[in-house]
């Protein structure tokens, strides 16, 4: 009996339990999408890309799209007098679990319509590749190198995509994927001893390190310095054993 | 008769003897030949641990001489993967979690929090409940600024307006006290009303607070507004202009400093605050000072607004009667069978939500706080629950502001930005 009994955090390393029930759920599109321009606006313009809409938590607009031409939506969405949705607020990413594709979501608002959108960009789990819009809005630096460290989402043109909020040299992989148990991929005892093994003269330039080590003091330097009427710098003997 | 001005900083001038400011200089310095000094670039590394970078947060900087050529800001070393920890977390248990991100305005981030779930599962709170949380929001409005005004004054070296300040914040803390039982983590929320309603007395109190505050405000606007010190410091510093503003992704204070009236609480009014009568302090620079100025006259508005919201308060209960949502009292639980049957329900399966996503944004101390919350059919926990923390933005614009500017204009600048790296790395 004794080797059958589990510890409480088993069922915590196992996961969120995922419902398989949605997965065969037909996704329809809710709402009148005449109500809203912009999305009006995208399933005319990019009628093969938009694949749903839908009106949620009462008055929140969500279009769904398929990730291929998303740099050339969002910039016409940026650049439009009509939509100008001149706010990134957010770019975040939602992982369903069970092999469903992560969704790369931007949450925008136009400051002079007075007016949000939120789009959502399904990404198959074998491309998870989706363009960068940094150079349309400087507010999604940060905010991508975030789904990057936490979803693992490679944003193309990313200028310096790199983790931020873990470790640069963090080897668990992508901590918000559903499949990423909550304490994490190794257990303590692999944690503990990466962390041991760890060099840390590595997080240093050599000549930072450099300025560690003892240094000399250059007599013909301090040659000068009496030459120039200063009083001269006793020429340090052997340091004393008790510095 | 000719003057001549007299420099006291015998480092710069060349005409200043060793022996100090005043005395005769000999004529030896001037033909001391130049030396040969290097031209490379310094890096500095300012922080983790730091009193000036306000928290956990390290800049490394690349330094010509004094002036700062570029910044790198690094920052995780707080993260507590408080997003992993609430998809394990049923809708209620979540709001702990909430008031440690923020934790020099707690009551926000659990307002904020509740309001994105409650939107979600289209629950509409009571009147009372609105107004209680619009008050306690702009009270922490108030705290979250205090807190800034004490630390930002200190690292331009006025001590007194910190001591002023945090003497205000400890009448909030008490405020806290006897709302929650907590001083920081509040946790003062629920899905559908609040923890508790206001105790007795709570509102005398607060009105105590309220005619006492504004007396310090006008003492620390006496002590820093006209401050030859504090103005040589901020003004011109770290200067944005509106339209890169809004690209680089500031909010709330930052963004209005620059020019750019865009409040939440007046472009997407939550809890009625289209009702309420108060102004938008916006900037005309986008530097340190007027960011300084936006947050005074800020702490004013919440004044005038958590007066107007206690002329309205109303009566009635201040959570829902749904039991499905709302938890039974405790004399009901224990003598009821079905309100135990609800309590039961309710603590160990939670409130189901119907499957969709919302985004809610609202005006938080630091900027837009968003929470989004993605639910999936009948899930009494969360898919994915979303932080967008709004000094993470604020925070990742300083490589461009600190760009050209001195060292110590940097350590202004950041402390302009009202940071808090609880909320930042999450």
């Amino acid at each position: 009996m004794a080797d059958e009994q589990k510890s409480s955090l088993d069922a915590v390393d196992e996961g969120p339990i995922g419902s398989d029930a949605s997965e065969a759920t037909e996704h329809v599109s809710t709402g009148d999408p005449s109500e809203h321009p912009s999305v009006a606006a995208l399933m005319e313009r990019y009628s093969p890309e938009v694949q749903r809409h839908q009106l949620t938590a009462g008055d929140q607009w969500v279009v769904w799209i398929s990730p291929e031409k998303s740099h050339e939506i969002l910039t016409w969405l940026k650049d439009d007098p009509d939509h100008d949705y001149d706010m990134m607020s957010d770019v975040t990413g939602v992982d369903y679990g069970g092999g469903r594709p992560v969704e790369v979501v931007y949450q925008m608002f136009s400051t002079a319509h007075s007016r949000a959108l939120r789009l959502r960009f399904p990404l198959p789990l074998d491309a998870m590749e989706i363009d960068s819009v940094c150079d349309l809005w400087k507010s999604a630096d940060w905010l991508e190198r975030e789904v990057f460290d936490l979803f693992g989402v490679t944003f193309r043109g990313h200028p310096d995509l790199r983790r931020i909020l873990m470790p640069d040299d963090y080897a668990e992989g992508h901590p918000l994927r559903k499949d990423f148990p909550l304490r994490g991929r190794f257990s303590r005892a692999e944690q503990t001893r990466r962390a041991l093994a760890q060099d840390v003269e590595r997080f240093y330039l050599a000549e930072n390190l450099e300025a560690g080590e003892p240094q000399e003091v250059d007599a013909a330097e301090v040659g000068t310095m009496a030459d120039s009427g200063a009083e001269a710098l006793p020429v340090p003997a052997e340091a004393g054993e008790d510095d | 008769m000719a003057t001549k001005t007299v420099e006291f900083n015998v480092g710069q001038s060349r005409e200043m003897g060793l022996g100090g400011a005043g005395t005769p200089s000999p004529i030896a310095p001037f033909d001391i030949p130049e030396p040969e000094l290097g031209t490379e670039q310094m890096l500095i590394n300012i922080g983790p641990q730091h009193p000036a970078t306000h928290g956990v947060l390290r800049l490394v900087c690349e330094l010509d001489g004094e002036t700062v050529t570029s910044v790198t800001p690094h920052i995780g070393y707080l993260h507590s993967s408080f997003e992993k920890l609430g998809e394990y977390r049923t809708w209620n248990q979540i709001v702990p979690l909430t008031d440690r991100m923020d934790y020099l305005a707690p009551l926000i981030y659990n307002c904020a929090y509740v309001m994105s779930v409650e939107k979600l599962m289209g629950i509409e709170v009571t009147e009372r409940c609105k107004v209680v949380r619009v008050i306690l929001m702009e009270l922490d409005r108030i705290f979250g600024h205090l807190l800034w005004l004490g630390t930002t004054a200190i690292d331009v070296g006025a001590f007194t307006p910190f001591l002023y300040s945090f003497q205000q914040r400890e009448k909030i803390y008490g405020l806290h006290e006897s709302l929650t039982g907590a001083r920081i983590t509040t946790s003062a929320t629920r899905v559908g009303g609040m923890m508790a309603d206001l105790p007795e007395g709570w509102l005398d109190q607060l009105l105590d607070f309220l005619d006492n505050f504004p007396k310090t405000l006008g003492e620390v606007h006496h002590l820093l507004t006209g401050n030859q010190i504090h103005i040589g410091r901020t003004q011109g510093v770290g200067a944005i202009s509106a339209a890169e503003a809004i690209n680089y992704g500031f909010t709330g204070p930052n963004l209005r400093a620059a020019g750019v009236p865009y409040d939440v609480r007046k472009d997407r009014p939550y809890y009625d605050y289209e009702t309420y009568d108060f102004d938008v302090p916006v900037g005309e620079h986008g530097d340190c000072y007027d960011r300084y100025l936006c947050r005074m006259e800020e702490m004013e508005q919440s004044v005038s607004i958590i007066r107007q919201a206690m002329a309205r308060l109303p009566d009635g209960p201040i959570n829902v009667e749904d039991p499905n949502i709302s938890l039974p009292s405790k004399t009901d639980a224990m003598s009821d069978m079905e309100s135990m049957i609800h309590h039961f329900k309710l603590i160990t399966e939670g409130i189901p939500a119907p499957e969709g996503d919302c985004y809610m944004a609202i005006e938080a101390s630091k900027g837009e706080l968003g929470m989004y919350v993605v639910a999936e059919e009948g899930g009494t926990k969360p898919v994915r629950w979303r932080v967008r923390p709004p000094s993470f933005v604020n925070l990742s614009v300083i490589p461009k502001l600190a760009e050209g500017h001195l060292v110590s204009d940097l350590i202004m600048i950041n402390a302009s930005l009202d940071i808090v790296l609880g909320e930042i790395d999450r």
